[in-house]
């Protein structure tokens, strides 16, 4: 049974059609983010759940009951903005207690739990500050015991760490999650950084152009990604355009390379497909003599430190491919050696291409 | 301003400020006093509902860059040329009351209290370049009010008078109360456009300008106590204004 449901939401700013068929079941207490590139659609989503905007066309649901023409006022809905919400003459205390003093109920109980929920963001001993005088952190976490603080139905968050530095993004989206865990309320989180999505959410749909491409939990986001967006966009990738030479081997082709990839049996012969392969499940070695099946010859280009481990991107013939390892394996490996990429015939996945199709949506290289 | 405590032969004397509690001195500073009230009040007043008509989502852009601009040059149309403007078209035999007369209706008649040569008249050409003046100094604060709070406190349960109630009247009040006070010394100050419509009317810049330029007794130190006079006044408003803006505006420091 779900609690909230967005069907098939519609909205068009002028030509633009920033919303179409947008269609999310979210059971009570479960943490779902969408995600997206700049411009896909997130905010006007979650700005029609918070009433501020009303859809074209379709409904807004909430513990089955029809909120889509209610007023913003009356939804019940705590919605933390990306930056620069807080009431700038209000102190910390003030701000969290400013829903429960338009309801009249910041005396007594209503005190207690402003001052429970300054604690729990951990801010006990700021609550006489200004917004002025707290850091972008402090001020986002007031921001969502503010939002916490009228018991909402619904927790409506928007990019609220994008304005953040590294660390404290880390840092608080754990604790955005820890929070809502324990207050078990269901949540709607706004994001276009994967990884963030990844981390904390139950489920994660991802958008693109006004629609929920794929939705799913994080691991099956990123083990199998069902469209070419989702692949590119969700972890870093390996993309080879291919077409299948024999359906029942699982024999593909890239620009003159034979490839054996177990995800292409049963597939159409001469059908043409994207075959994707994971950085960490390329098998990269320094060349010797002769050239082991399933793999690509080239030449080590860059090799970016990530910490435990190495990113090395490969060029070869008429591709290029990133493969991560173990730092000290890559430091076997400098730039210009000369190496093999395996392709693991498992590890593989595949998905259709259209046969005449657009290729690829180009994406901002940020979002890698 | 020494001059303010020297009589004629320069001994020193409060003489000249005695004589500003006389008739018709103490009557000039409640007549510039009057004047600059109303129109502070009224210019800040509508000159706000204007800003915020023009500036909130929904208005057309260029309908605020026209209100700016008209705003930026009506503010420092003041002295004698704003006053031949209102003569030459409220005035007696000015445009507008000619074409009132000819349809039949006659203003001085229907509408006696109203003298473009009276202190209304002076107000209401005041008003030219006062709410000009307050839409330019309020409009950028109205601007910095944020979409987000009118949101979060939507969001938070507060209808639209709760917003303005708690948080947008707070957050403007310091810059409003530093406009007031502007347009308050503005109107105080000014001096050419009261003097081209002036008919006996008795206001202190006015007074000074008299005696300045010789026109009625020849004492430079007499005007020179009526400016001192009009320095203690504004002195008098920045006292009672510093308290007020620290505490409007003791969230912001
Ligand atoms: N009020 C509006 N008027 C006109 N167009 C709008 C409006 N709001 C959004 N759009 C358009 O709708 C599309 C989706 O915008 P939206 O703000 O939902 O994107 P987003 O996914 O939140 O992007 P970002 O990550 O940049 O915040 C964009 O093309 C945007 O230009
Ligand atoms: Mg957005």
């Amino acid at each position: 049974m779900s609690y909230l449901e967005l069907q098939d939401l519609h909205r068009n700013f002028g030509a633009v059609k920033a919303l179409n068929g947008i269609n999310i079941a979210l059971g009570e207490g479960e943490f779902l983010s969408l995600l997206g590139p700049s411009g896909c659609g997130k905010t006007t989503a979650l700005r029609l759940v918070a009433g501020f905007d009303r859809p074209d066309a379709g409904g807004i649901v909430v513990d089955g009951r029809e909120i889509t023409n209610v007023p913003p006022n009356k939804r019940d809905m705590g919605m933390v903005f990306q930056a620069y919400s807080l009431f700038p003459n209000m102190n910390a205390r003030q701000n969290v207690e400013f829903g429960l003093r338009i309801r009249g109920k910041h005396k007594g109980d209503g005190s207690k739990r402003v001052d429970d929920l300054l604690e729990l963001v951990g801010l006990s001993h700021a609550v006489d500050r200004y917004p002025h005088q707290l850091s972008g952190g402090m001020q986002q976490r007031v921001a969502l015991a503010r939002a916490l603080a009228i018991e909402p139905r619904v927790l409506l968050l928007d990019e609220p760490l994008s304005a953040l530095d590294a660390k404290v993004r880390v840092q608080l989206r754990e604790e955005i999650r820890r929070i809502q865990l324990e207050l078990g309320i269901t949540t709607l989180y706004v994001t276009h950084d994967q990884e963030e999505a990844l981390a904390i959410s139950d489920h994660v749909a991802v958008m693109y152009g006004g629609v929920i491409e794929q939705m799913g939990t994080p691991a099956e986001m990123y083990t199998a990604p069902a469209t070419p967006f989702v692949a590119e966009f969700i972890g870093t990738m390996n993309r080879l355009d291919a077409t299948v030479l024999d359906g029942t081997t699982g024999e593909v082709e890239h620009s003159g390379l034979r490839l054996q990839v177990d995800a292409a049996r049963g597939r159409r012969t001469g059908e043409r497909v994207l075959v994707l392969i994971r950085p960490e499940s390329l098998e990269l070695e320094a060349r010797t003599d002769g050239v082991p099946p399933n793999s690509f010859t080239g030449e080590v280009l860059t090799q970016t430190f990530l910490g435990p481990v190495t990113r090395v991107k490969v060029t070869g013939t008429g591709t290029s491919l990133i493969a991560d390892m173990s730092t000290a394996r890559a430091a076997a490996l400098p730039v210009g050696a000369q190496v093999v990429a395996r392709i693991p015939s498992q590890g593989a996945k595949l998905i259709s291409l259209p046969d005449d199709g657009p290729g690829l949506p180009a994406l901002d290289p940020d979002d890698q | 301003m020494v001059g303010a405590f020297q009589d004629k032969a320069n001994h020193a004397t409060f003489s000249n400020i005695h004589l500003l509690f006389q008739h018709p001195y103490v009557d000039a500073y409640w007549g510039s006093l009057r004047i600059s009230v109303i129109t502070a009040v009224a210019g800040s007043f509508f000159g706000i509902l204007v800003a915020y008509a023009a500036i909130r989502d929904g208005t057309p852009r260029w309908i605020r860059s026209v209100l700016t601009t008209f705003s930026g040059v009506a503010a420092n149309f003041g002295g004698i040329p704003l006053a031949f403007a209102f003569i030459a078209t409220l005035g007696p035999l000015g445009v507008v009351t000619t074409w009132f007369r000819n349809g039949g209706y006659d203003l001085s008649v229907r509408w006696p209290q109203f003298q473009l040569f009276s202190e209304r008249g002076v107000e209401l050409a005041y008003m030219y370049f006062q709410l000009p003046l307050m839409i330019l100094v309020i409009a950028p604060a109205l601007d910095g009010l944020k979409r987000e709070w009118r949101e979060a406190a939507s969001n938070l349960g507060a209808k639209g008078w709760q917003f303005w109630r708690y948080v947008g009247i707070p957050v403007l009040m310091p810059s409003f109360l530093g406009a007031f006070i502007l347009l308050f010394g503005n109107a105080f100050a000014a001096y050419a456009t009261a003097y081209s419509l002036n008919q006996g009317q008795n206001i202190v810049p006015i007074l000074i300008g008299n005696y300045y330029t010789g026109n009625v007794l020849d004492n430079p130190h007499l005007a020179q106590a009526l400016a001192f006079g009009m320095f203690v006044v504004l002195a008098v408003m920045m006292l009672l204004y510093i308290p007020l803006q620290r505490r409007a505006a003791r969230w912001s420091k």
